[in-house]
C-alpha cells in the first residue's frame, strides 16, 4: 500500500517503466496483494464462524497498520540516519504483517460493507472504514512523542505482539499460522532494538534517563488493555483460532523486569486509561488520536477513489 | 493435475533478486515451486524473506517476464507463508556470490525451538562477522537495520570499511 501520487493522466505515463507486468491495471494505492496467493484464500477452519475469524484478522491487522502508520511519521525527522532507516524498517515489516492479515479478512467479507470501487480488499479496508471500524488496541494510536517515548512504545508493543504471535502459531487457521511464524522473526528484531535503546538512553546522561521514563510513563497508561480480551477472542480462543491476551501478560511483564532495572528505570505507576463503558479498541472505541492517524493515512485515498497507475 | 517442468524451473531459477542482483531466486532460496497446471499455466510459488518485503512485486513481474520469454505465455505467481523464509535456505553458492560482492553471508542458525519464550538478550551482540573487504574478524555492528529488511550494517575496525551483512532469520 504505498502511497504513490496518482498519475496525471497523460498519454506517456512514467509509471509504466516500473512495472513490466500486463496483469490488472494496478489501483494507485496498492498492487493487489491478495491475487493469487496460496494461503488467504482458505476457508475459515470447520465449525469456526466466517466472521468471527474476519474480524479477529481485522484486530490483529489494525494493530499493525496502525502502529506502522505512527512509526513511518518518522521518517525524514529521526535523530540519526541509522535510526531513521530502522524505524522505517520496523514500520515496513508491520505494515507487512498487516497487509496479509487485511486480505485475509477481506476475503472472509470484511471488506465488503467499504466498498466504494474495484479496489483489493486491504486498500477498502485501510482507507475507507472510519474510526469506529478499527479494532487497534488505544497503544497502536497514540501519539509517539519524542525517540524515548517512541522506544518504550517500541519494547512494549513488540514483547507484546511478539508473546502473541508466538503462540498463534499454533492457530487453527492456517492464515494467521502463517502470518505469526514470520512475524516471530521480525518481532523478536523490533524488541532486540527497542531493549538496546532502553538500556542506552536509561543508562546514559540525566536527560536521556529523564526522558526515557517519561516516554515510558506517557505509554503505561495503554498496557493494561493488552490484555483484555473481547468477545471474538473469546469465542476463538475456545475455538483454538486466537490467542487469549490474558496469557500475555506473564512474557510482557518478564520483560520489563528484565530491562527497566538494568536501564536504571523504574515501572511507571500511571494509571491505566479507563474503557469507556468496558469498550476499548477492539470495539472501535478510539482515543482522539486515530482520528489524526486516519486523517494523514487516508485523505489522499479518499480524493482520489478510482485512481489507478 | 500438476506435474513438473524441468525448463520452466530454470527459467524461474535464473530469476535474480531486484534488491540483491549477484543472488538469483534460487539463491535466495525463494522459490518454492515450480509447477505446470493441466491447462499448461506455469504456477510458480514463492515466499517473501521479511513480510513487508517490497521486492516481492518486482521478484512477480521479473518472473512472469523470464518465463514469458522462455515461451510460457500463461504463467502465474503465486505467494506462501508458510513454512517462513530462513536465511539457511540462502545456497552456498548464494553465500559464496555475497561474500564476493562485499556483503558478509549469515550464520546458520539451524532450527528453533518452538514453544519457549525467545530469549531477549540485553548484552552487546557478540556474533563475529568476518569483514568481506579484509577478512578481519574485528567488525562492528553499526545498526541493526540496514538498507534492505534482510541486511545489518557493520563496519571494520581493521580496514575500516562499512559493509552490509544479511542477517539471520
Ligand atoms: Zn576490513
Amino acid at each position: 500500500m504505498d502511497t504513490h501520487s496518482p498519475h496525471p493522466g497523460h498519454d506517456e505515463n512514467v509509471y509504466d517503466a516500473l512495472s513490466t507486468a500486463d496483469d490488472d491495471g494496478r489501483w494507485a494505492f496498492g498492487t493487489g496483494f491478495d491475487a493469487g496467493d496460496a494461503e488467504i484464500t482458505a476457508p475459515a477452519p470447520e465449525g469456526v464462524d466466517r466472521a468471527d475469524v474476519a474480524t479477529y484478522c481485522l484486530m490483529l491487522a489494525d494493530d499493525a497498520l496502525i502502529a506502522s502508520q505512527r512509526l513511518a511519521g518518522w521518517t525524514a525527522k529521526a535523530p540519526e540516519l541509522e535510526e531513521e532507516v530502522a524505524l522505517a524498517n520496523i514500520a515496513l515489516d508491520l505494515l507487512g504483517q498487516a497487509r496479509v492479515l487485511l486480505s485475509r479478512a477481506g476475503h472472509l467479507g470484511a471488506a465488503e460493507p467499504y466498498r466504494v470501487g474495484p479496489q483489493d480488499d486491504e486498500d477498502v479496508l485501510t482507507y475507507f472504514r472510519d474510526d469506529r471500524a478499527f479494532r487497534n488496541v488505544t497503544l497502536a494510536e497514540t501519539d509517539l512523542g519524542d525517540f524515548g517515548r517512541t522506544i518504550a512504545w517500541i519494547l512494549v508493543f513488540a514483547a507484546w505482539r511478539l508473546a502473541l504471535m508466538q503462540r498463534l502459531t499454533g492457530s487453527r487457521d492456517p492464515v494467521l499460522a502463517a502470518v505469526a511464524g514470520k512475524a516471530v522473526k521480525e518481532l523478536t528484531y523490533h524488541r532486540d532494538y527497542a531493549a538496546q535503546w532502553v538500556l542506552r538512553l536509561g543508562d546514559g546522561t540525566e536527560l536521556s534517563h529523564a526522558r526515557m521514563q517519561a516516554g515510558l510513563d506517557g505509554v503505561w497508561p495503554h498496557v493494561e488493555e493488552l490484555f483484555l480480551a473481547h468477545d471474538v477472542e473469546r469465542r476463538l480462543v475456545e475455538a483454538g483460532v486466537a490467542v487469549d491476551p490474558a496469557e500475555l501478560r506473564g512474557d510482557v511483564d518478564a520483560v520489563v523486569a528484565q530491562v527497566l532495572p538494568a536501564a536504571t528505570l523504574t515501572r511507571p505507576e500511571t494509571p491505566a486509561v479507563g474503557l469507556v463503558g468496558g469498550r476499548g479498541g477492539r470495539d472501535g472505541v478510539h482515543t482522539e488520536a486515530l482520528g489524526g492517524v486516519l486523517a494523514l493515512m487516508q485523505s489522499l485515498a479518499r480524493a482520489h477513489p478510482g485512481a489507478t497507475w | 493435475m500438476v506435474t513438473a517442468l524441468v525448463d520452466a524451473r530454470e527459467a524461474a531459477e535464473r530469476v535474480v533478486d531486484p534488491e540483491m542482483p549477484m543472488l538469483t531466486l534460487a539463491d535466495l532460496g525463494v522459490l518454492r515451486r515450480v509447477e505446470t497446471a493441466g491447462d499448461g499455466t506455469v504456477v510458480v510459488t514463492l515466499t517473501p524473506t521479511y513480510s513487508g518485503c517490497p521486492a516481492l512485486e518486482a521478484m512477480r513481474d521479473d518472473l512472469r517476464a523470464a518465463l514469458q520469454d522462455a515461451g510460457y505465455d500463461a504463467v502465474e505467481v503465486r505467494t506462501t507463508f508458510s513454512p517462513p523464509w530462513s536465511t539457511d535456505w540462502i545456497s552456498d553458492e548464494g553465500r559464496r556470490k555475497l561474500a564476493e560482492a562485499g556483503v558478509a553471508p549469515p550464520d546458520r542458525i539451524g532450527p528453533k525451538a518452538a514453544g519457549a519464550p525467545i530469549p531477549l538478550t540485553l548484552a552487546p551482540p557478540s556474533q563475529t562477522v568476518a569483514c568481506p573487504q579484509c577478512g578481519a574478524a574485528d567488525t562492528e555492528e553499526v545498526s541493526r537495520f540496514g538498507p534492505t529488511a534482510c541486511t545489518a550494517l557493520r563496519r571494520c575496525r581493521s580496514c575500516a570499511e562499512p559493509f552490509e551483512h544479511v542477517k539471520e532469520i
